[in-house]
């Protein structure tokens, strides 16, 4: 029989995995359509009403299976990890009453205005209910990244009789990692927004599209990349130094280094060995992570003997970092490589579709192995050198936790089907709709200014 | 401040937060439920009306679950362990049921046509799933959280009268917001669960005191009793009252369409009321009171800072999303 910590963790992965695919997106779609909706409260043009209605859908969907994947975890804080709650309660507590006080009721409340209330409220209302909703989500966002921070670097506590207490909450909110780790997320959110809506935009266009809209937004989420994917891999590398600070061994892991030295080469490739504590198949370019990490090509990294017995498992975080990299660097050369051809030529070619076509989730695929780089990376503790994973797990019986994971893990699988395979679909219907639709409910003002300023725009798309 | 926010009060307040918004979720996610519940499969236009009468309010109604369990979770953790412990399964399986429900929505509404029927029961088996485990659960609370022949049977039965309850407040909400021959339906299916809810209710009150002796002596022996006795009797009333309102209705002008759903709001709170003090000061039955499961003090009063400041203005903007969606669902449109 598998054990309950093993079965715990793999369902709590399962979990929050699938959860966080659809906040991710609804962070940065949140502003995006502010944006949308606010270019359109400036210039009347109904292209960004298109714009707003099509990315409204996606939102909508995407966010109601964040909310509802999100509710358990609620539950599995107490049914799986009840010695979380018992030891550090007194932090997480507060952080997760505050989310659900100032974020969820929010963004939940607003949302029915967002999607439902266009003809039934004024229209700065509208609009101000989409900025709430974006401001909830990151909200929300910013909360629970203060408090997955503060379990990687606590802060102003102190242990009395073994339980968490809190003694300063703002070095608990402020605590070392968490301004860079927020960072790098919502910069996660916004790039996966980017190829997520170029991606869709790129797959109507290449099913012959012709309509602005879908240009419109494809420029916008590229443009938008090119900007945000160089400066993604910055704010990587000071939350990088960041970690090598506060979490060395990680670092060690991620990088594949095993014994403390100095002039340690950046690992393109390797086949790390646990039982043999090396690497096997080492391709690396010499000096580069000594420098990357210490800014000094003779600097010393401590390896991961300094850590023997306490440090987090060397192949997940190996790998993952890669593909993270890996995909962050792709989404450089991508969005650059588009970007060029679309102001010099105004349009992609079917190749340069195609790949933006590919990349659609590939931001899902990078904040994942992003994510998995941090928290296996904080094994064996669930709140850095204060609390074991293993000494916060439940003592249901394993039978019924592997039931539970497969129910979650079945239900998981046939909800991203469906969720990717619906995106597409709305893409494809959103094909053969009229260009604008003026029908828009309550809003007869905006039918006259439509043709005047038509051409204007429409050439400068 | 500090002798009025003692660990005593603080425990007494977060209980009566948290009682307060499982008991709103219940009426909230009630109607929303019970109109999946009650979801007509055979009348496509019926159903997009249906829905779309809760389309802008379902999400912040389920939030109020996410609170409750939230604020059970931090303000009683070993509480929530110790009840969710022995809940494991039927709650996994309400999440499922509440996953089932909140996605088809959304889905419903994007793939017109295509695959919308598989949606439209997603939404209804999901509804069911959801409700029913919530009445089992609350059964196997009420008999003390544990599994035996007579604990589950009352469970299950349980599970059979949270349905009939949110069936009836899901339709006395279409009664609301719907009108036509949708109204009617709303009518006499709210008649039909109505007076299922009622037995079910009438006889949780009578096996409850036989099984339990602790709420026996509650009810009938504390010194309180006389003014307890204000709480079956005023749901008792609720019943022939909503009984004589929904034989008027429909009536001219759609006058009184919101009687039957505060008439069973109320109704709803005084069964909470009476499950509340059946087991005050116990927050796990028989085992656990909410003295000895309330976290420490600090964080008890960090989180009433938040709450006091908060929890009013969620009340003024949920006011006004009602406000913006008063009035009949057939106009909504979803946009």
């Amino acid at each position: 029989m598998l054990d309950v910590l093993l079965l715990s963790r793999l369902q709590f992965a399962a979990n929050i995995s699938f959860h966080i695919l659809f906040p991710t997106i609804t962070i940065a779609l949140g502003w995006l359509l502010f944006y949308f909706k606010v270019r359109f409260d400036l210039s009347k043009h109904p292209v960004w009403m298109r714009a707003y209605r099509f990315w409204v859908k996606v939102f909508a969907l995407t966010f109601a299976l964040g909310v509802v994947s999100g509710i358990t975890m609620s539950f599995q804080f107490g049914t799986n990890w009840p010695g979380f709650m018992e030891t550090v309660g007194n932090i997480a507590g507060p952080l997760l009453a505050y989310e659900v006080l100032t974020a969820f009721f929010l963004e939940a409340t607003m949302l029915g205005i967002m999607l439902f209330g266009i003809s039934r409220v004024p229209n700065w209302m509208h609009t101000l209910a989409t900025f709430l909703v974006a401001f909830g989500t990151t909200m929300s966002a910013f909360w629970i990244l203060v408090l997955n921070s503060w379990m990687q670097t606590p802060a102003g506590f102190e242990l009395r009789e073994g339980v968490v207490h809190a003694t300063d909450w703002f070095a608990i909110i402020f605590n070392p990692s968490f301004p860079y780790r927020f960072t790098h997320m919502l910069m996660a959110s916004a790039l996966t927004v980017c190829f997520l809506v170029a991606g869709l935009s790129a797959y109507r266009i290449y099913r012959g599209d012709s309509k602005k809209a879908p240009r419109l937004t494809l420029k916008t989420a590229l443009f938008s990349a090119a900007l945000l994917a160089p400066t993604q891999a910055f704010i990587g590398d000071l939350h990088g130094l960041n970690t090598l600070e506060h979490q060395p061994q990680k670092v060690a892991a991620m990088e594949g280094v095993w014994e403390t030295s100095t002039q340690v080469p950046l690992l393109l490739f390797a086949i790390p060995d646990e039982e043999t504590r090396s690497n096997q198949f080492e391709i690396g370019i010499p000096y580069a992570a000594s420098f990357i990490l210490t800014h000094d090509i003779n600097g010393e990294i401590k390896g991961l003997n300094e850590f023997e017995g306490a440090h987090p498992p060397v192949k997940p975080l190996f790998y993952g970092f890669r593909l993270m990299v890996g995909l962050g660097m792709l989404m450089i050369i991508i969005a650059w490589w588009c970007s060029f051809s679309l102001k010099r030529h105004k349009k992609l070619s079917r190749l340069q579709l195609g790949v933006l076509i590919s990349m659609t989730f590939s931001g899902w695929i990078a904040t994942l192995a992003g994510w998995y780089v941090t928290e296996i990376g904080r094994q064996p503790y669930l709140v850095s050198g204060v609390l074991k994973t293993a000494d916060a797990v439940t003592t249901i019986a394993s039978e019924n936790v592997l039931f539970t994971f497969i129910l979650y893990l079945s239900l998981y699988i046939v909800l991203l089907l469906a969720y990717i395979k619906t995106l597409f679909l709305l893409a494809r219907k959103s094909i053969s709709v009229e260009e604008y639709d003026l029908t828009v409910p309550g809003r007869p003002d905006i039918k006259g200014q439509v043709n005047s300023k038509h051409s204007a725009i429409g050439s400068s798309l | 401040m500090n002798s009025i926010l003692n660990a005593e009060n603080l425990a007494i307040i977060f209980a009566g937060l948290t009682c307060f918004s499982l008991l709103l979720y219940a009426v909230l996610d009630g109607y929303d439920l019970g109109i999946g519940i009650c979801l007509p499969m055979n009348n496509l236009e019926w159903r997009d009306t249906s829905i779309a009468a809760i389309g802008p309010f379902w999400d912040a109604n389920e939030t109020w679950l996410v609170l409750s369990i939230g604020l059970l979770l931090v303000a009683f953790p070993a509480a929530h362990s110790a009840i969710l412990y022995s809940l494991y399964i039927p709650a996994t399986l309400m999440l499922v049921g509440l996953i089932l429900r909140g996605v088809a929505f959304d889905f419903r509404a994007k793939v017109k046509q295509d695959y919308q029927a598989y949606w439209d029961w997603a939404f209804k088996i999901g509804s069911i799933i959801a409700t029913f485990t919530q009445g089992f659960m609350l059964g196997l609370y009420i008999m003390g959280l544990e599994y035996t022949l007579l604990s589950t049977t009352f469970a299950i039965f349980s599970g059979f009268c949270v349905s009939a309850g949110y069936a009836l407040i899901g339709n006395c909400f279409l009664i609301m917001k719907t009108s036509g021959e949708l109204q009617l339906r709303a009518i006499k299916q709210a008649k039909r669960y109505g007076t299922i809810t009622f037995a079910g209710i009438l006889t949780v009150c009578l096996v409850n005191p036989i099984v339990n002796p602790a709420v026996k002596e509650i009810w009938l022996n504390s010194p309180y009793a006389i003014f307890y006795a204000i709480v079956p009797l005023l749901c008792f009333a609720m019943f022939g009252l909503g009984y004589q309102v929904l034989k008027r209705l429909p009536m001219v002008n759609d006058k009184g369409n919101w009687l039957p759903f505060v008439i069973t709001t109320i109704v709803f709170v005084s069964c909470f009321s009476g499950l509340a003090l059946s087991f005050y000061p116990y927050v796990v039955p028989g085992e656990m009171t909410l003295y000895e499961a309330a976290s420490s003090p600090e964080s008890l009063k960090v989180m009433l800072i938040g709450a006091v400041i908060v929890v009013p203005i969620i009340f003024i903007y949920t006011a006004f999303t009602y406000y913006a969606f008063r009035g009949k669902a057939e106009g909504l449109r979803y946009y």
